[in-house]
């Protein structure tokens, strides 16, 4: 009896450890996205765990469900309304079944996965008198361990609590009344969320920061517009840097095995009228590559010195490894604003390939440095100077695409859209536009928009599908053989990923303006979009 | 009286005289004091507006009120950043430049007036009759919807591009704008469009909306046609182009005149 005892006393206690060992395990790793999740996203194709899918912002999904064969039978799953109307720019996140959505303008939501039924909201207080270029947009989360991260429209950095959406911290970034503003998606890496800045429209001095996930504190700033006496400060006439733009606003990607972390810089400032800032303008329209620990710079290339047409390059630049000129390289490769693909060594910032991937009659093409070489009277005119590309340029934002199977890159970009590019005078009033000219269209000319299918090491186009309309709506590739994508008119669709033939759409009623992602549960693929205040999800 | 004659030809002579001078101390009239605005205004607005604000493409200018900015900061706002739903794109003017070509714009509603001619009640009975305007526009609901609606005509286009529009249809046709195609829901500026269907039936008409994967047209008969592209074996666009016969040989000059008049006179005011 006693024997007995001991025996179920033995066994209640293993059954005790077994049942905390168990405990312990559901709490630290539900919804515990930690770094090394996110390093090895492939690892979990259920899930959306960065904005751009993965490091490497590949925007690509292995899952397979659905495919060529069966894309026809697509289906709606589920509608989500957003509270506020207003263009809908977020790339959602997927943590385990969860969706975890930005809404404007500063509205976060966790939605589960199959039905679409939310399960917290945070909603913020917003200034009114914040002012950007575009509307109030935000693009999405990050997401580290147990806390979400969200950049705000008054150029804050929220944290928030990933079970219950209860902000753990708010700290101040920038001044949004001197004109700064966050619209991107932060960055998560191991040890650090990295955020940019927007504000290139008003005269702002550009940063990229790296913060503390824990406590919000500041680990380091890396200044886009260099002040005297730093590297690229003779690229900038007098005082021009102290306004000189070059904004931080679509989220890079990262190379975990380099540590360098790899940004694109907008504009310099005033937009349209270089006359006070006469020289290259570093490192606006650039890429750059920072060491992700000090926030240092490696190197940078900067695809449109002293641009006077606000091509920014604010394209998420997109890592590969391939074989160039004999030699297997660790590449970074982006379709620019300015209408050139580029192939540059991600190690050293090596100029390797550039060509234009859409009609442009400002550069005579790229010297051997990559450095454009500029027709003569291509610059912005009282009267107007007719181009090719428009200022929206030849994509924008809006994420591009990768497949490893494919090996190619996939963009949406404009065509047939020219436009004048006028100057004015403008003087900088901290908080107010400070442009200096700007674009107009061409009646009667019908610009429309194009999914591209390049070769990813040569930027050859190997396809090429017509949209009605210019957009601004990213494309995602997938294992199943397929590119899904948006359209103006609020078609999302899916292409055949080696031939471009369209093969399924489904009429969302209004504009898409955001990226496609894919994710599964309990063994059931879904691919999410939005379109007007609506996010949509489809399944078979 | 020779003498009292040349004393006063002396007294007028030095009227004269003085006249004279101080006619040459008085400043010289100046141009434009506003010429940076006029310099603004030749560039973003006279396209559509006329040189001088008289209308064109786009309505006059050239009036105390305007119809869409009735105070300093609306004018600002539709320079700025255009008017959403219609042809008038935004000049991202700033500041300084913003008020210039705003003061030179309320500085056009200044010019005597144009005067007004023709006679708008005959040419009332002239578009619904002689002219059939109502056949193809439509006049606060009256008439048909396959051309441009012109209940507000005379607040959008001016006189002169009423007449040339009368006498040349195909010298200005609606142009595509990407604004609107992208940012409303409007007719798709009335492209001519002929398509073959794969079952060999021939269509013609107007293009209602298009989009990457279908399109819909309204035959002159007001039927609509709805197509998935997939449908079609050809699809043409006749850029340029329009149904509008010329009025030179249908209607008198003077008919003209008041048919403009009664167009001119259409400002969404039942």
């Amino acid at each position: 009896m006693r024997q007995h005892f001991s025996h179920a006393k033995a066994q209640r206690r293993k059954g005790f450890y077994v049942c905390l060992v168990v405990i312990i395990f559901a709490v630290t790793s539900f919804a515990q996205v930690n770094y090394e999740r996110i390093r090895s996203s492939e690892l979990e194709p259920q899930n959306w765990l960065t904005y751009s899918g993965n490091f490497q912002a590949h925007r690509f999904s292995s899952l397979t469900q659905i495919n060529k064969t069966n894309v026809a039978k697509l289906k709606p799953a589920w509608v989500y309304q957003m509270r506020d109307p207003g263009k809908v720019e977020t790339t959602p996140l997927v943590v385990d079944g969860i969706l975890y959505i930005s809404e404007k303008p500063h509205v976060v939501t966790a939605l589960d996965g199959r039905t679409g039924r939310p399960l917290w909201t945070y909603r913020r207080t917003t200034p009114t008198n914040a002012r950007g270029c575009c509307g109030t947009p935000n693009r999405g989360l990050a997401v580290l361990d147990d806390t979400l991260y969200l950049c705000t429209f008054d150029a804050h950095l929220v944290a928030l609590d990933i079970h219950s959406g209860k902000p753990k911290w708010d700290i101040v970034v920038a001044d949004y009344k001197a004109g700064y503003t966050m619209t991107g998606a932060p960055l998560a890496i191991k040890d650090k969320i990295i955020v940019g800045i927007a504000g290139g429209e008003l005269g702002i001095r550009g940063f990229l920061d790296a913060y503390d996930p824990k406590t919000g504190k500041r680990m380091w700033r890396f200044w886009t517009v260099p002040e005297p006496g730093e590297k690229g400060s003779e690229t900038w006439a007098g005082e021009s840097w102290k306004t000189g733009g070059a904004p931080t606003w679509v989220t890079g990607s990262y190379d975990p095995a380099l540590n360098l972390i790899y940004w694109g810089t907008g504009n310099p400032a005033p937009d349209w009228n270089g006359d006070s800032r006469a020289g290259d303008n570093l490192f606006s329209d650039s890429l750059l590559a920072l060491d992700a620990d000090t926030g240092k710079l490696k190197w940078h290339f900067q695809f449109t010195p002293h641009d006077l047409y606000d091509w920014d390059a604010n394209q998420v630049p997109v890592i590969i490894d391939g074989n160039i000129y004999g030699r297997n390289r660790k590449l970074i490769v982006t379709a620019n604003r300015n209408a050139f693909y580029y192939v540059l060594d991600r190690v050293t910032g090596e100029f390797l390939r550039g060509a234009p991937y859409i009609k442009q009659t400002w550069a005579q093409g790229l010297d051997r440095n990559g450095r454009p070489i500029k027709l003569p009277n291509t610059e912005p005119s009282v009267a107007g100077t007719l181009l090719y590309p428009g200022l929206g340029g030849a994509t924008n934002w809006n994420s591009p695409s990768y497949s490893p199977q494919t090996k190619l890159f996939y963009v949406l970009a404009r065509e047939n859209h020219p436009q004048y590019f006028f100057k004015s005078d403008t003087t900088y009033h901290a908080g107010e536009f400070f442009e200096g000219g700007g674009g107009r269209d061409i009646p009667g000319i019908e610009p429309y928009g194009v999914v591209k299918a390049l070769d990813a090491l040569t930027g050859q186009q190997k396809w090429e599908f017509k949209l009605h309309s210019p957009v601004m709506a990213g494309v995602m590739a997938t294992a199943g053989g397929l590119v899904f994508g948006g359209s103006s008119e609020g078609y999302f669709y899916a292409l055949d990923a080696l031939t471009g033939k369209p093969l399924w759409n489904f009429m969302a009623g209004a504009q898409i303006v955001t990226n496609p992602i894919s994710y599964s549960i309990r063994g059931k693929q879904y691919v999410a979009i939005s379109s007007g205040n609506g996010l949509f999800v489809f399944g078979l | 009286m020779p003498r009292l004659m040349t004393f006063f030809t002396f007294q007028f002579s030095l009227l004269c005289l003085s006249f004279f001078l101080y006619w040459l101390s008085q400043p010289i009239p100046q141009p434009s004091k506003n010429a940076s605005g006029e310099k603004l205004f030749q560039s973003h607005c006279a396209a559509c507006h006329g040189q001088k604000g008289e209308g064109g493409t786009g309505p006059t200018l050239a009036t105390p009120k305007l119809n869409r900015a009735d105070s300093e900061a609306s004018l600002f706002k539709i320079i700025r950043e255009g008017i959403v739903g219609t042809e008038m794109p935004g000049t991202r003017l700033e500041s300084v430049e913003l008020k210039e070509l705003a003061d030179y714009v309320r500085s056009l509603g200044q010019l005597p007036r144009e005067k007004m001619i023709g006679d708008v009640e005959r040419g009332k009975k002239l578009y619904f009759s002689k002219g059939e305007c109502a056949s193809c526009h439509a006049i606060n609901g009256e008439g048909s919807a396959y051309a441009p609606d012109l209940s507000e005509i005379g607040l959008r286009r001016g006189r002169q591009h009423l007449m040339t529009s009368l006498l040349a249809p195909q010298a200005d046709v609606p142009k595509s704008y990407l604004q609107l195609r992208t940012g409303t829901a409007i007719t798709d500026n009335f492209l001519l469009v002929r398509v073959v269907t794969k079952d060999g039936k021939k269509i013609s008409g107007i293009r209602i909306n298009e989009d990457t994967f279908t399109i819909h047209l309204r035959e002159i008969s007001g039927r609509v046609h709805s197509f998935f592209k997939s449908e079609l074996l050809e699809l043409h666009k006749d850029w340029g182009k329009s149904s509008m016969p010329s009025y030179r040989k249908i209607l008198e000059h003077d008919e003209l005149i008041d048919v403009v008049a009664y167009l001119v006179s259409l400002r969404g005011e039942k």
